[in-house]
């Protein structure tokens, strides 16, 4: 490894230092964002009328782990939909 | 003696504690195990839960870690001499920080990554946790006064510094938007923040319209201020103001609007000012000027010692940062021994940095006794004395003594806002969660914590009268910072004794420090709020008699909990699925 090299690797690892709690707090941003399309995808389970409910179902199979980790974060243990089971 | 020599017998000893004692616990106490899946792995879910590299991992350990207060402890606890304060920063971190930082780091990667807090719940019950929560509340509390007395009391002192400190909050936000928003990156651009900022206090240091001078504006130290008060004391009220308004708007943004890039910046602040105190130190070698041990007659080394530097040598702070992020991000449970004790290590070489550059300050230990005649001058000059200290050493490297002293405040002051504002925010949370306990719903509003928060620590910040008025006393806090600090560490080792008798493994190496902790903090209260501050004592005081009183009894609390909980088989309630 160069001198070059090794300089840049250190500037790499510099820079990954300072933005890992800057990462985290993007990823954290966006999945707040996530939490409430699907709350509003899900809307219907909550009685806030959703004209596209039908339409979302057929994305279900497509989205099961996700929707699991979402159950968890909104506080409940056990999937929310009777019939449709993730865990 | 040479103080280059010194340092290297203390680094050397840091090594040496690394090289072996760490290598102990991790083999024969906490035997970790490389084929663990940690919390990162397990839980992995790319926002707090990633698993990190060690170095990269321990570099943002250190960061969070390190700041104002393992600056300012050794500062004051000069006054007993260097010895002191060398050998408990040394021995300390070695045997407290290291085992403390990196033992609630394992504990709490074996406990699926909770924090202190919700391990404190886990492992004691439910008083556990309100216990821990009325000591974190008054540690932030007495974090937030200091801290704003610290850097009103910089703002006074080196007023070329004010500016470049309020220019870093613009150059933050605009870092903040610029990496959020347009996805930059945030190397470069914190970068030239800091180059601004430095161009900045070497003009100030030269211009004196540049320089915010509140005490001069008023007609010097004998002016008159506002509503009858000295000028200094308008000085400390309108700084200390001002901190309160722009704390409260700071801890309620986002943190990647402000808090987050201005961390960027003081990270590279942190490692120019390592940079500028060791080179200074190994190429001016300076002589040790201060004495050894230094006879004082009002206040005792044993055992405000152990009160005035608790970061540095052991501080319950870290705790939270090694269960509160750091153990979510661990990659292999083998990497906890350079993360957590090497963290420890990292904030002792700054607290080693800061006493040398105070006993290297002095051109005579006369001159020393003179600065440092009593605890009191101890605890109100420390800091400045720093500044300078650090200031001389700069010039070794060829940086004239009035920037260096503009640049070393600006360090200064920069760690001790970031705390502040992380602190306060940390309040509001504390606040909101007690209101959630306690069914006081209003107390969960962002604005009902904040101003609670923030009136609180106005008021306790300006209570205390120091040689110079109003808000001047500030440092009178200081033993109050340092034992909340120590007790929060106490119930981290509580939890860490607790853990490993469970396991059936020698505890020893926590109980020591624990009980030491405990006894320390104990001797220290009883002494001060009996015979110093009640109103029989020698310098009635009834702040600091009811807040030493307060702490008292937690650590009382703490103790009997320590008792009953060693005394009690294991928790039927515990699950020790994780082992």
């Amino acid at each position: 490894m160069s001198l070059l090299d090794k300089m840049k690797a250190l500037v790499a690892f510099y820079e990954e230092v300072l933005s890992m709690p800057h990462r985290s707090e993007i990823a954290r941003e966006l999945r707040d964002q996530d939490d409430m399309f699907l709350f509003m995808l899900y809307s219907e389970m909550l009685g806030i009328p959703n004209p596209a409910y039908y339409y979302t179902l057929e994305l279900y199979p497509y989205m099961m782990e996700q929707f699991h980790d979402w159950h968890l974060r909104m506080g409940m243990d056990k999937s929310p939909m009777t019939g449709f089971r993730c865990c | 003696m040479n103080a280059v020599a010194l340092a290297s017998i203390g680094l050397f000893i840091f090594i040496l504690g690394y090289r072996f004692y760490s290598k102990f616990l991790a083999e024969k106490i906490f035997k970790l195990d490389p084929n663990y899946v940690t919390p990162a792995h397990r839980f992995e879910d790319g926002v707090d839960f990633v698993p990190t590299n060690k170095w990269v991992l321990w570099g943002h350990h250190f960061t969070s870690v390190a700041g104002a207060a393992p600056i300012l402890g050794p500062a004051i606890a000069v006054y007993w001499g260097w010895l002191p304060a060398f050998l408990w920063v040394v021995l300390g971190t070695v045997f407290a920080a290291g085992f403390h930082d990196f033992g609630t780091l394992v504990l709490s990667v074996r406990n699926k990554g909770q924090s202190v807090g919700t391990l404190a719940h886990r492992l004691i019950g439910q008083r556990g946790k309100i216990l821990f929560l009325f000591i974190i509340l008054i540690l932030v509390l007495m974090v937030n006064a200091v801290f704003a007395w610290v850097i009103a009391n910089l703002f006074i002192s080196f007023p070329a510094a004010v500016l470049p400190v309020m220019i870093q909050i613009p150059l933050a936000v605009w870092i903040g938007f610029s990496v959020y928003k347009k996805q930059g990156k945030m190397l470069i651009p914190s970068l030239i923040a800091l180059v601004i900022m430095y161009a900045t206090a070497v003009i100030a240091s030269n211009v004196e319209w540049m320089q915010i001078d509140l005490v001069r504006y008023m007609g010097g130290e004998e002016g008159a201020g506002i509503f009858g008060l000295g000028a200094v004391s308008t000085a400390f009220f309108i700084w200390i103001l001002f901190l309160m308004i722009y704390v409260y708007i700071a801890s309620t943004l986002p943190v990647w609007q402000l808090l987050q890039p201005r961390d960027f910046i003081n990270s590279h602040q942190l490692v120019v000012g390592l940079l500028i105190l060791y080179l200074g130190l190994f190429f001016t070698v300076p002589e040790v000027t201060a004495p050894m041990t230094n006879a004082t007659t009002d206040v005792s080394w044993l055992p405000l010692l152990f009160i005035t530097i608790a970061c540095g040598a052991i501080s319950g702070f870290h705790g939270l940062v090694s269960s509160g992020t750091s153990s979510k991000q661990l990659y292999k449970e083998t990497d906890a021994r350079f993360v957590g004790y090497a963290g420890a290590v990292g904030e002792g070489v700054l607290a080693l940095v800061s006493i040398m550059a105070v006993i290297t300050f002095f051109p005579s230990a006369d001159a020393f006794r003179e600065s440092y005649s009593s605890f009191a001058a101890a605890s109100g000059g420390g800091l400045g004395n720093f500044v300078q200290g650090a200031a001389q050493l700069a010039e070794g490297l060829f940086i004239p003594a009035s920037i260096a002293t503009t640049i070393v405040s600006i360090i200064v002051i920069s760690f001790a806002a970031t705390t502040l504002d992380t602190s306060v925010r940390l309040m509001r949370y504390i606040i909101a969660e007690l209101g959630q306990e306690y069914n006081l719903p209003v107390l969960t509003k962002t604005h009902v914590a904040t101003t609670i928060a923030v009136a609180s620590s106005a008021a306790l910040v300006l209570i205390p009268e120091g040689p110079n008025g109003f808000g001047s006393g500030g440092y009178l806090l200081w033993p109050l910072f340092g034992t909340s600090n120590q007790l929060l560490a106490g119930i981290s080792l509580l939890l860490l004794t607790i853990w490993l008798k469970w396991l059936g493994r020698n505890y020893w190496v926590a109980l020591i420090p624990m009980i030491f902790l405990v006894f320390m903090t104990m001797f220290a209260m009883a002494q001060q709020v009996f015979f110093q501050w009640a109103m029989w004592g020698s310098n009635p005081n009834g702040l600091l008699f009811v807040f030493g009183a307060i702490i008292f009894g937690f650590t009382l609390w703490i103790l009997l909990t320590a008792v009953s909980a060693l005394r009690k088989g294991i928790d039927p309630n515990y699950s020790f699925e994780e082992e």
